[in-house]
């Protein structure tokens, strides 16, 4: 039961496992809800999604899977024969009804409208396949008497709008890919901590004072640690100007996200490509420049490497010396980012551009063979996989 | 006994149905949701309309999973050997009790809020897997077992600071709250404010709604922001003509500050005096 449905979610990598599926199927042998397609598409989201990230790709696969599944009421109503029906509502209306029926466009339109309505009222009683009998309102009496009955079956159905609920796709939104606060982003750089204890002994250690104090023989003997601090240093380069404009926003983003993060973040500017220079004042670009290699020595091989940049540019810009826009360049691009490569070994390059605007450009590809494909997209998915690999 | 939402809490379908749900089944329920939309009033609400008894354990970052079973106060012990108390040669007498422990212990089915869980430590909720599947955890200290007499609704609240652990998401239901559309946040209104003219609500309410469809906003107003918001607009007796005006050319709301917690989203609208010219 459901198997498929289970399995249809396994492959559009809704995170399901076999025990959240168990725990449908209990829910359902509860008779948690019943009857109601919309009431089980909350039941079954409720026991197998656990983020909202995946709210969409189950509403997709819920759409996919139930499409065509009407009520099965629906075709229990379909299977009362139609000659009882008419026999039984000829025998109950009284002329003057009859009249009005007619007016209202004839007795076939009212046994349409009055199985309709029987559909309706049968998922309201949930009963089993008497729910005539167990009704306790003969359907009949309810509407065959009474033509303002007629008139009620307008309501929509309860199936129909059930479909809204998973059609509307409410949640796309909150696809992993979204547009990155700076909330989110320091949430996903904080995963890039390494807690040590260094420095000035601060803190009571309580485990370590109640076993000195039992070896003392019960004498207090206090013992201190240092304080807990995020210990990881990071470094960030950042592409500035020309094609980076359109992601500043992103950018800067990224960057008061890991200022208030790290506590030891050292960040310089680059333009398209690093070079034998950097800066650290965009308005002193010109005149300010700290050469690379200073850079290389001053900050340990301990140091996280960040590069931030859509890498579109030309690919002599990459590998020819004298390819840079800006200046004169002695060795090429590549050799610079060999060179911080080698030095760092923990090293990504996050690239505000969509990922799948990557292929269209060169360029793109020759950075990220440059850096053995650990090029991520700038958004929280990507800074994710970033930073576990950073972690490595 | 079913869950269907209280005279001062507007509960949706699929809400109710996660609430049952979790209680028939004996599961914890998740909450997520923007903030302000009534994540930690839900457990309150519950307990109240159920009338059971509700355990808060609020959780910060420094909130430790084994603090919501016990603590042994070794510190206390070791005063009171100093000082030769006799009471030091129970250790039961040290074992202070944590929220779980309470709830467990409970005579009548509970409800317990662990409000926050993603403040906690990444390693918190793994620390809790025994605890929350089978309810039941061990007392080193005293060699005891400590098991639910009954089984507690938990509800448990997150604001998605941190990503849960799989294990631990695996044993909860979970609820996404969906921010209100305009009908039912009319429903909260009305159950909180039920004297507001419906002049001024109607106006409040696309005042706000404006406020939230602002591209770039950095914290979108939520319920609970929307409802201090009406009552200061009430207790100023602001007419609902002044907030009509401004809605055209994004002028900031009055009493804005009720709506918006941060500078640089009131720098996203104008303010009045530019308009009047004497602006800087």
């Amino acid at each position: 039961m459901l198997i498929d449905f289970f399995l249809s979610l396994k492959r559009a990598k809704v995170p399901v496992t076999l025990n959240e599926f168990l725990t449908l199927l209990e829910a359902l042998e509860k008779r948690l809800v019943f009857g109601s397609a919309e009431d089980f598409y909350y039941l079954a989201r409720l026991c197998m999604v656990k983020d909202e990230t995946h709210y969409d790709k189950f509403d997709r696969v819920f759409m996919e899977y139930f499409r065509g599944v009407t009520d099965p009421t629906a075709e229990l109503a379909g299977e009362i024969p139609e000659e009882w029906l008419r026999k039984l509502t000829e025998r109950f209306l009284s002329d003057a009804e009859k009249e009005q029926i007619k007016a209202m466009g004839g007795l076939d339109k009212l046994l349409e409208t009055l199985k309709k309505r029987l559909a309706e009222q049968k998922e309201r009683h949930q009963g089993g396949s008497k729910w005539i009998g167990t009704g306790g309102t003969s359907p009949f009496g309810a509407y065959g008497y009474n033509p303002e009955g007629i008139r009620i079956g307008q309501a929509e159905s309860r199936h129909k709008r059930a479909v809204k609920v998973w059609d509307k796709r409410e949640f796309r939104d909150l696809d992993d890919s979204v547009e990155l606060g700076t909330r989110n982003l320091k949430l996903a750089l904080r995963r890039l901590r390494h807690f040590a204890r260094e420095g000035a002994e601060q803190e009571l250690d309580l485990p370590c004072t109640i076993r000195a104090t039992a070896n003392n023989a019960g004498y207090l003997d206090l013992k201190m640690v240092p304080e807990r601090h995020n210990k990881v240093k990071v470094l960030l380069f950042l592409d500035v100007g020309g094609s980076m404009d359109p992601h500043v926003e992103a950018c800067e983003q990224l960057f008061s996200a890991a200022r208030s993060e790290f506590k030891h973040l050292e960040y310089f500017y680059f333009h398209n490509c690093v070079y034998e220079g950097v800066w650290r004042d965009n308005r002193r670009r010109f005149d300010e420049h700290l050469p690379t290699l200073e850079v290389i020595r001053q900050y340990g091989p301990d140091y996280k490497l960040i590069m931030v940049g859509d890498a579109m540019m030309g690919p002599y810009e990459i590998l020819w010396p004298g390819g840079s826009v800006e200046h004169h360049n002695q060795e090429p691009g590549a050799t610079w980012l060999k060179r911080l490569l080698d030095h760092y070994q923990h090293a990504v390059w996050l690239n505000p551009a969509p990922q799948r605007e990557w292929k269209y450009t060169r360029s793109v590809a020759t950075i990220n063979e440059l850096m053995e494909t650990r090029m991520y997209p700038l958004t929280i998915d990507g800074i994710s996989q970033a930073i576990q690999l950073l972690n490595k | 006994m079913k869950f269907a939402g209280t005279d001062s809490y507007i509960a949706t379908d699929d809400l109710m149905l996660a609430v049952n749900s979790a209680m028939v089944l004996g599961r914890p329920l998740l909450v997520k949701g923007e903030p302000g939309t009534g994540k930690t009033m839900l457990a309150e609400e519950v307990a109240r309309a159920l009338g059971k008894e509700l355990f808060q354990w609020h959780i910060k970052s420094t909130t430790k999973a084994q603090q919501g079973l016990y603590e042994y106060d070794a510190v206390s012990r070791l005063r009171d050997s100093q000082l030769g108390d006799p009471r030091v040669h129970d250790i039961a007498n040290y074992i202070v009790k944590g929220k779980l422990w309470e709830a467990f212990e409970s005579e009548r089915q509970a409800v317990l809020l662990i409000d926050e869980v993603d403040k906690a430590d990444i390693e918190f909720p793994n620390d809790l897997l025994r605890e929350l599947d089978r309810m039941e955890f061990y007392v080193y200290e005293t060699q005891q077992l400590v098991q639910a007499k009954n089984r507690p609704i938990i509800i448990i609240t997150s604001n998605n600071e941190k990503e849960l652990p799989d294990a631990f998401l695996r044993r909860c239901f979970f609820h996404y709250i969906r921010f209100p559309d305009k009908q039912t946040l009319e429903q909260i209104v009305n159950v909180h404010y039920p004297e507001i003219a419906r002049e001024l609500m109607k106006e409040a309410l696309e005042v706000f709604y404006g406020v939230r469809e602002i591209p770039g906003l950095k914290k979108k107003p939520s319920t609970s922001e929307l409802l201090d918001w009406l009552k200061i607009l009430m207790a100023e007796q602001i007419p609902a003509e002044a907030l009509r005006l401004g809605k055209k050319e994004r002028l900031i709301p009055p009493l804005h500050g009720a709506l918006l917690k941060n500078e640089q989203d009131v720098q996203l609208f104008h303010p009045p005096s530019r308009r009047a010219g004497s602006g800087y």
